[in-house]
């Protein structure tokens, strides 16, 4: 383990390509106002444009070096297109991804390239993300015949062996195929196929999803360990909220293509002021039944509406239980409430960001009709909502 | 403590007020399947996926199977239903009992007529399940066209029937869609809805969440359970997520290299489990006191079915392993409490269960 870390640390300051020094704590990667729109069309031949799925409609975030971002939301609501657009897959249709400061959604040909080989992803599928006909070797090898700078062809096979010994394979594996590995081990080569480039950013797209729950475990301690020893910056997109958490320094949550709430993992698990971010939080299989008793749970009525026809104003509102006509006409905006603070004065996109006292119930939400607790915001007093309680 | 006590009673009094009208609920277990070996010939050797498996559904009783990918939980279920691919599966031994009658003895004919009307399943994945060129009402129809010879008007009233016991909404004027129309839970529904269409005894649930986002989870199950208790069901849950089961079964069997490792009410499963196996799938579940440590995780793989390790098949990644473990299969120890008195239901296959459960 020591001399594969050694071996791979050692990247001599001139190679990268982008030489200025991100310091502990700054942000490495500013996300701004990111949308991705898939084009609706209609007919064989003249192709006539009927509208767009809003995969990813407008999302800003900062990646911190060295910290791990959780992104959670559920299948629909553009995670995984949102990395697709960070890694330049998808070219985006507008807002603005800088790495270092400096805008790469807009590069192509080799300063791109050059940018590729910092920000580099692990995927969700390791059994169909590895290409059944190369070895294993070839595999963790590939990314330095692109990038031939990092590893000089003499010492490939060290270099690959290497990696194998840091995601804890036998480096006498190297001439395997995949099918010979189990799914865990197939993630482990997709894990050393993403650090062969030493990249500082590492995307991970649901990376334990797919392996057995005795297995992920191992895999989660390896990222951990992996982050530590190489200073690596992640983001890491997953559905299970009990792994994201444990991972993850802080938390973003998405629902149709938007970021609906974004704080620390204390904040988001412990003061969730999002109705979505709460029901979410709710719905989560928890494996011990007295806790599962105990939780009051909120189970949503309803469906993700369709991306391609987002309801208006707050996206969240068809299914929220404190939705008010103002929720329909504006846009809540991605900020930490004025009338909250401590723990829960995080960004919310909530117009009655509130913690969360007790469940709700359709009573509650009857009753709660006539209060109009809307000048929260631009009222200076900063009357903290009602509750639904209240 | 007093709180697994008051769920296992109210379980046990909803199965009971629901099942005055079936008369052989109290006594003989609706389903019980006794030391079934199923193998799997391929060409590399004999795949042992299920090597003697014993357990048993009462009416009104929801049994979850736990295991890995490959822990022989959805095969045994395709031998109870009938659906096992053979070859290359092929029963070894074993009986399958249901109300009494042995229905590895029965012929392909009697077997087809019990499929569907006195057992169904529900399947995983909804959307490859379902018929993508049929609409959802002439699927559902098909169950009451083929077993109770139905026309298809009657037919399409009875599908837009079940549709509405779901819960989708406006069933009349969505029975004419087709699977693509529907969303992930909606399917799940209606995956739901052809299994009961018939209103068998027994369902049996491959992973039916799965494949659903977390809150359309939370909905399909409540609906389950709901169902279950009306319609005074057995329900088999197979699942590979401990969160799932915790709040819909009343007792869980753990699956391990073919062979169910140990069984226990779900509550003393969770609180105190008995097997080594089990207690590292809860261990390496990460919780919130350990943020930002290791956490733990059960070394090694599970094993080839091809080559299942001598003595128990958990040994090479057991942390309590023996020389007696590496050579003796343990059969399931019945699991007694600090006085000596059997807990009921409670059993572990390991040679150490009682150090395990006092750990």
């Amino acid at each position: 383990m020591t001399d594969g870390a050694t071996a791979l640390g050692a990247a001599k300051p001139g190679e990268t390509a982008f030489t200025p020094p991100v310091q502990q704590g700054e942000a490495i990667l500013e996300v701004r106002d990111l949308v991705k729109h898939f084009p609706l069309t209609k007919g064989v031949i003249i192709k006539k444009p009927v509208g767009a799925v809003k995969a990813v409609d407008g999302v800003s975030f900062d990646l911190v070096k060295g910290e791990t971002l959780g992104i959670v939301g559920e299948s629909g609501c553009g995670k995984s297109t949102l990395a697709k657009v960070l890694m330049n897959l998808e070219p985006a249709t507008a807002g603005s991804v800088r790495y270092k400061g400096e805008e790469i959604s807009t590069l192509s040909g080799p300063a791109l390239k050059a940018v590729r080989r910092n920000i580099q992803m692990v995927f969700q599928d390791p059994y169909t993300s590895l290409n059944p006909r190369m070895t294993v070797g070839d595999i963790i090898g590939e990314p330095f015949q692109i990038h031939p700078e990092v590893a000089p062809k003499g010492d490939r096979r060290k270099a690959v062996q290497d990696l194998l010994d840091v995601v804890g394979l036998n480096p006498e594996y190297i001439n395997r195929y995949p099918h010979q590995f189990s799914g865990g081990q197939r993630q482990r080569i997709g894990i050393a196929r993403g650090l062969a480039l030493r990249p500082e950013i590492i995307i991970c797209d649901e990376p334990v999803s797919a392996l057995d729950v005795s297995v992920q475990a191992q895999v989660i301690n390896l990222l951990d360990q992996l982050q530590k020893e190489f200073n690596l910056s992640y983001m890491f997109i997953a559905h299970d909220l009990s792994i994201v958490r444990h991972i993850s320094d802080r938390v973003g949550v998405m629902y149709l293509g938007r970021l609906v709430e974004i704080g620390s993992d204390l904040e988001i698990y412990e003061h969730a002021t999002h109705p979505y971010t709460q029901a979410l939080l709710s719905a989560v299989p928890l494996p011990d039944p007295a806790a599962r008793e105990a939780r009051d749970r909120i189970v949503l009525v309803g469906d993700v509406p369709s991306p391609a026809n987002p309801p208006s104003g707050c996206r969240f509102r068809t299914r929220c239980w404190k939705a008010q006509d103002r929720c329909a006409t504006e846009v809540p905006l991605l900020v930490s409430p004025s009338w909250l603070g401590g723990l829960a004065g995080h960004d919310s996109a909530c117009h009655f960001a509130a913690e969360r006292e007790s469940g709700p119930s359709a009573a509650e939400r009857g009753a709660e009709g006539g209060a109009e607790p809307g000048n929260g915001v631009d009222g200076g007093s900063a009357a903290p909502p009602e509750e639904g309680q209240g | 403590m007093s709180s697994s006590m008051s769920s296992s009673t109210s379980a046990s009094s909803r199965s009971a007020e629901a099942g005055q009208d079936t008369v052989d609920s109290h006594d003989a277990p609706l389903l019980e399947v006794r030391g079934l070996h199923v193998e799997f010939h391929t060409r590399e050797g004999v795949a042992k996926a299920v090597n003697g498996v014993d357990y048993a559904v009462r009416a009104g009783e929801t049994l979850a199977i736990l295991g890995e990918s490959g822990s022989g939980k959805s095969v045994s279920a395709q031998a109870v239903m009938g659906i096992l691919d053979s070859p290359p599966g092929k029963i070894a031994s074993g009986e399958i009992l249901f109300k009494g009658r042995d229905l590895l003895k029965l012929g392909s004919e009697e077997r087809r007529k019990i499929r569907g009307a006195q057992m169904a399943m529900v399947f995983q994945d909804a959307l490859s399940s379902l018929n993508p060129v049929h609409t959802v009402g002439m699927q559902l129809g098909e169950m009451y066209r083929v077993h109770r010879g139905l026309s298809r008007k009657d037919a399409k009233a009875k599908a837009i029937e079940m549709m509405d016991r779901v819960r989708i909404p406006a069933a009349a004027q969505r029975v004419g869609d087709y699977p693509h129309q529907f969303s992930g839970g909606m399917r799940q529904r209606i995956m739901i809805a052809m299994a009961l269409a018939l209103e068998p005894a027994l369902i049996i649930a491959d992973e039916p969440t799965t494949a659903l986002d977390v809150t359309v989870q939370a909905q399909v199950m409540d609906l389950l359970a709901e169902l279950q208790a009306e319609y005074h069901m057995g329900l088999i849950l197979i699942t590979h997520d401990l969160g799932v089961v915790a709040d819909v079964a009343d007792k869980i069997a753990v699956m391990y290299a073919g062979r169910i490792v140990e069984t226990a009410p779900v509550h003393e499963l969770y609180a105190h489990p008995a097997h080594p196996y089990t207690r590292g799938l809860l261990d390496s579940i990460p919780r919130l006191d350990q943020k930002g440590q290791e956490l733990y995780a059960i070394k090694g793989l599970p094993p080839n079915l091809l080559r299942i390790p001598p003595g128990c098949a958990f040994n090479p990644r057991c942390p309590r392993a023996q020389d007696i473990c590496r050579t003796t299969v343990p059969p399931l120890f019945e699991v007694t409490d600090d006085a000596g008195v059997t807990a009921p239901g409670r059993a572990s296959a390991c040679h150490f269960w009682k150090e395990t459960l006092h750990d």
